[in-house]
């Protein structure tokens, strides 16, 4: 039950782009096209989990232990700048055709706040390892969602008529806002 | 490019938040009132000052392959030194300001001018790359943080402007953060055509 609970309020309750404003970045950036937005998010929900589960045994069992807690900023931008790059490599060698897929976004995701932002949270929340790790992917899967539908809006845009001063970043920003609007209808579904 | 050049290009011929859509994060995140604004704005003049003097000094020692990892160590110590100050200072703006202060590290501005101005540029440039780029960057947040407490509580800085029922409640809620920087932005494009 804590399971559903926590992936029902981290896709729809506390949706991260919507209701947080974490990954605002390719939220705006890669929302251009369906394929791309769907891209992305595959490479953030692959990134996510690895990079909770890498952060989270750094904390339990490197910075806790000797009460060094205050650096965990600086060791877990550490962890994910190097695990990007791993992933990258690996995933060249080992599956050629999900690199193809994923690779031009894989650079993006280090200076990507949602990956920090939802390692830090699952350590601040408490959450134990599969709790976190069902927690970072619940969390990817909102950033998906809100991501394709986003991105789905915008593909329609492409042949409205919009003021000259609206478009680009203010159009998409005002529609940001009427997507978080419909998003603030799942509030109170979990306390 | 004269020292003043350089200070006022960061406040607002390249504004980080209006022109170069960087930072959007804590931009939508941290204003749903003026004072958190400028609060985050200047813990993140701190850093962007901070981080452009320490590798613009050590920037010919830096290989330049591995010069984006070091860039963000540099930025992260930062970040940790500006939080534990925080902590001990303004404890109640730390607080309300949260998640987003460790998020500082992957503030594109950061990194941004790291790269873009910092690494090419002589120490007192750097300094006052970043002090312009900060300001501009607190001066966006700032703005956006008035609109939205205004409209959204009606207060300013926490000073009652009209009784806070007439307030319409969506600018301080998340879609009035996007709603209100949309307009914001759409309206200083109209300033800069003119």
């Amino acid at each position: 039950m804590t399971y559903f609970i926590i992936i029902i309020s981290a896709i729809f309750v506390n949706n991260i782009v919507l209701t947080q404003f974490l990954g605002i970045c390719p939220f705006l950036g890669v929302s251009k096209r369906i394929s791309t937005a769907m891209g992305m998010s595959g490479a953030v929900t692959f990134v996510m989990v690895i990079a909770t589960i890498f952060t989270y045994l750094i904390y339990t069992y490197a910075l806790a232990p000797f009460e060094v807690t205050y650096l965990q900023t600086i060791s877990f931008i550490l962890v994910i700048a190097a695990l990007v790059q791993l992933v990258e490599i690996v995933l060249k060698k080992v599956s050629p055709p999900l690199y193809q897929a994923l690779g031009v976004f894989l650079p993006l995701i280090t200076t990507n706040c949602t990956i920090l932002g939802v390692a830090i949270m699952t350590v601040s929340k408490n959450y134990n390892l599969l709790e976190g790790v069902v927690f970072s992917a619940a969390t990817a899967v909102g950033f998906g969602l809100a991501l394709v539908i986003f991105a789905g809006i915008r593909e329609q845009l492409e042949l409205v008529d919009i003021p000259k001063g609206m478009r680009g970043a203010p159009v998409a920003l005002v529609i940001a806002g009427i997507l978080a609007m419909a998003f603030m209808g799942f509030a109170g579904l979990v306390k | 490019m004269n020292q003043w050049k350089i200070f006022i290009n960061g406040i607002f011929k390249e504004n980080p938040i209006f022109t170069l859509m960087l930072g959007m994060c804590p931009t939508l995140g941290v204003t749903s009132s003026a004072e958190n604004g400028l609060g985050m704005g200047l813990a993140t003049t701190f850093v962007l000052i901070m981080s452009n003097l320490a590798i613009s000094l050590v920037k010919n020692v830096i290989p330049d392959k591995i010069r984006i990892p070091s860039y963000i160590v540099v930025i992260a110590t930062f970040v940790t030194i500006l939080e534990m100050i925080m902590q001990a200072y303004v404890p109640a703006l730390f607080n309300s300001l949260g998640l987003f202060i460790p998020l500082i590290v992957v503030n594109c501005i950061v990194l941004g001018r790291a790269e873009a101005f910092a690494s090419k540029n002589n120490p007192l440039s750097s300094i006052i790359d970043g002090a312009g780029m900060g300001l501009g960057f607190a001066m966006a947040l700032t703005m956006l943080g008035s609109i939205r407490e205004i409209l959204g509580s009606g207060k300013l800085f926490g000073f009652s402007l009209y009784p806070e029922d007439y307030g319409i409640l969506i600018f301080v809620l998340a879609p009035g953060a996007f709603i209100a920087l949309g307009y914001l932005i759409a309206f200083i494009n109209k300033l800069k055509k003119a």
